[in-house]
């Protein structure tokens, strides 16, 4: 993975998001994958991995909440943050930016679903 | 019509259509494959499959840009800005590390008085530094991917068709515009795109057809690739573009930008010639970032394109639409980030509006506006600047605010912020010139001014 390329490489296991803390940015994967994980009671429970084009952290772009959940690299992963400020004001310029996140949060939600459904009915 | 809260109209009417748009089976014109006219195609396909419209594309480009040196190249310094970097990445336009020779995570100002670093609050890769063809004319191997390359891929691959041929003639015919190529019939299309550039010589075919539309004003650039090799750039030049505030008469701005195995030196102005040219490459400023053995190769591969510094104030017509440097830019930076936002303007236009001179003005107008009304301030900005880089007081003054600031966090930082945005072109002009104006950076600047002029007294 080339270090002069562009976003950050992160190390296998580096943290990209804390949970809990305040985040102003999202990230978009450039190369690699990374592991988005809840700690709960000491222990971690994996909630997805996401790979190269995916976001992460794009709540904190809508919300005022603290991160949801921590993001670490699997393996060697490069990481491009996106500022809110500027994402914010292009999206009054062109609207159709928001699309894609739309579409991604929206294929999140029928996966949650899906869970959701899998856990009431025990299988 | 309901509008957005920037004053665009976004949502299509009955009563808003002019009766000219696009129907399934249309067919498309895209006279130059850059950034601009690949931007277009991409988005516009994107655009129609969401919106249900069967259109196809034709992109108009004799140039192959695996090849090396100008006759495959764009040629411009091959800057993609940090907005535009995260721009595509949020529309899932990932740049791969084949084409992106460098990623620039710092800015060198460089100035009689001394060389201060600005680096991002992030510390993080955020600017590409690209070769618009496969590299210089000199290059042996070539080891990386054409940027202008890489996005033309994905317009085909998004159902572009590349139509490799230089176009030969163009005409408006019972009110419908058509091109003919030297091989090919004359062929009549439901819209043409204009993304050629400035450049081009059909813009001046066009200055006749259209009555309205005057080709954008111009002026020069030198751009010139000295090879180094990448051990040696990263060593002198690192992962920074090295800025140049230099006394040098009819200089508007210069740069040396790191590359692969190259660094590309960029002038701008009015007024560029040979002498200009041996005058910044020998200044002190110049040799002090530079390797200690390095002389300047003649052969290098160089270019002197023209670029837009004054959009066309009305870049349509029926069924014609002007973007990017034929149409409107951004004055003196981030040509490829206005090549982007105005592909993207005119194609959801064309596909959710119409494609009439009237839709144009409704719809793709405004953007162009906004554009052209901060190039104004920005060229304000660039003659306050050019003056002051002219008194040693002040160019003192501005380097200590700068280096005064290195330890402080991200929004105290205010002039290396303004020099940032600035030089980067990640934010609008009137952004930066409103951010002159925080009491907090005029007090430090007058502060930083006071002592600038009692050095110069004490040590003349």
């Amino acid at each position: 993975m080339k270090s002069a390329s562009l976003g950050k490489v992160y190390r296998d296991g580096e943290k990209i998001i804390a949970q809990g803390e305040q985040g102003d940015c999202m990230y978009v994967v450039q190369e690699g994958e990374v592991e988005v994980y809840v700690e709960k009671g000491g222990s971690e429970v994996r909630l997805a991995v996401r790979r190269e084009g995916d976001f992460i952290g794009e709540m904190a772009i809508f919300e005022r909440e603290v991160r949801s959940a921590s993001v670490r690299a699997l393996g060697s992963a490069r990481i491009l943050t996106i500022d809110k400020r500027n994402f914010l004001r292009r999206i009054q310029e062109d609207p159709s930016l928001a699309f894609r996140i739309v579409q991604t949060m929206s294929g999140r939600i029928r996966e949650l679903s899906e869970e959701v459904t899998r856990l009431k009915c025990g299988s | 019509m309901r509008k957005s809260s920037t004053g665009h109209d976004w949502v299509h009417t009955e009563e808003a259509s002019t009766g000219v748009e696009l129907r399934d089976g249309d067919h498309v014109a895209v006279i130059g494959g850059g950034p601009a006219g690949t931007f277009f195609s991409y988005f516009f396909l994107d655009m129609a499959e969401r919106a249900g419209l069967e259109v196809s594309v034709d992109i108009y480009e004799s140039r192959d840009f695996s090849g090396v040196g100008p006759a495959a190249c764009n040629m411009c310094g091959g800057i993609i800005s940090e907005s535009l970097v995260q721009h595509l990445a949020t529309e899932g336009i990932i740049l791969p590390s084949t084409v992106v020779q460098r990623g620039i995570d710092s800015y060198v100002l460089h100035m009689d008085v001394g060389s201060v670093r600005l680096e991002t609050p992030l510390h993080e890769m955020r600017i590409g530094a690209v070769h618009r063809a496969s590299g210089p004319r000199d290059l042996e191997k070539p080891t990386w991917e054409s940027f202008d390359g890489f996005l033309l891929s994905l317009a085909c691959k998004r159902g572009a068709r590349l139509v490799r041929e230089r176009v030969t003639g163009f005409d408006i015919r019972d009110g419908v515009p058509g091109i003919q190529t030297k091989s090919s019939e004359y062929k009549e299309y439901n819209l043409i795109v204009i993304a050629t550039g400035v450049n081009s010589r059909i813009l001046e075919r066009c200055r006749e057809l259209l009555s309205d539309y005057n080709p954008p004003r111009t002026t020069g650039t030198y751009i010139c690739e000295y090879r180094l090799g990448a051990g040696v750039i990263t060593e002198s030049l690192g992962n920074s573009m090295h800025v140049f505030l230099q006394k040098i008469p009819g200089l508007e701005f210069a740069a040396i930008i790191p590359k692969g195995d190259y660094a590309s030196v960029c002038l701008l102005g009015d007024r560029i010639d040979a002498d200009m040219v041996q005058s910044f490459l020998n200044s002190p400023e110049v040799r002090g970032c530079m390797p200690n053995d390095w002389r300047p190769d003649d052969r290098s591969c160089r270019c002197s394109p023209l670029i837009n510094i004054g959009g066309s104030p009305r870049p349509f017509g029926d069924r014609i639409v002007f973007i990017g440097d034929a149409g409107v830019s951004r004055l003196y930076k981030d040509g490829i980030g206005a090549a982007y936002r105005t592909a993207k303007a005119a194609a959801s236009t064309a596909v959710f509006q119409g494609v009439s001179a009237r839709d144009f003005e409704r719809h793709y107008l405004p953007l162009c506006r906004e554009l052209k009304k901060d190039n104004g301030i920005g060229k304000l900005v660039f003659t306050f600047t050019k003056r002051i880089k002219g008194i040693g007081i002040f160019r003192r003054a501005i380097y200590h605010m700068i280096e005064g600031e290195q330890g402080m966090a991200g929004k105290s930082r205010r002039m290396s912020m303004v020099m940032w945005d600035l030089f980067s072109g990640s934010a609008p002009y009137r952004e930066i010139l409103l951010r002159t104006f925080h009491p907090a950076f005029l007090v430090r600047l007058f502060w930083h001014t006071i002592h600038s002029i009692m050095y110069t007294s004490k040590h003349g």
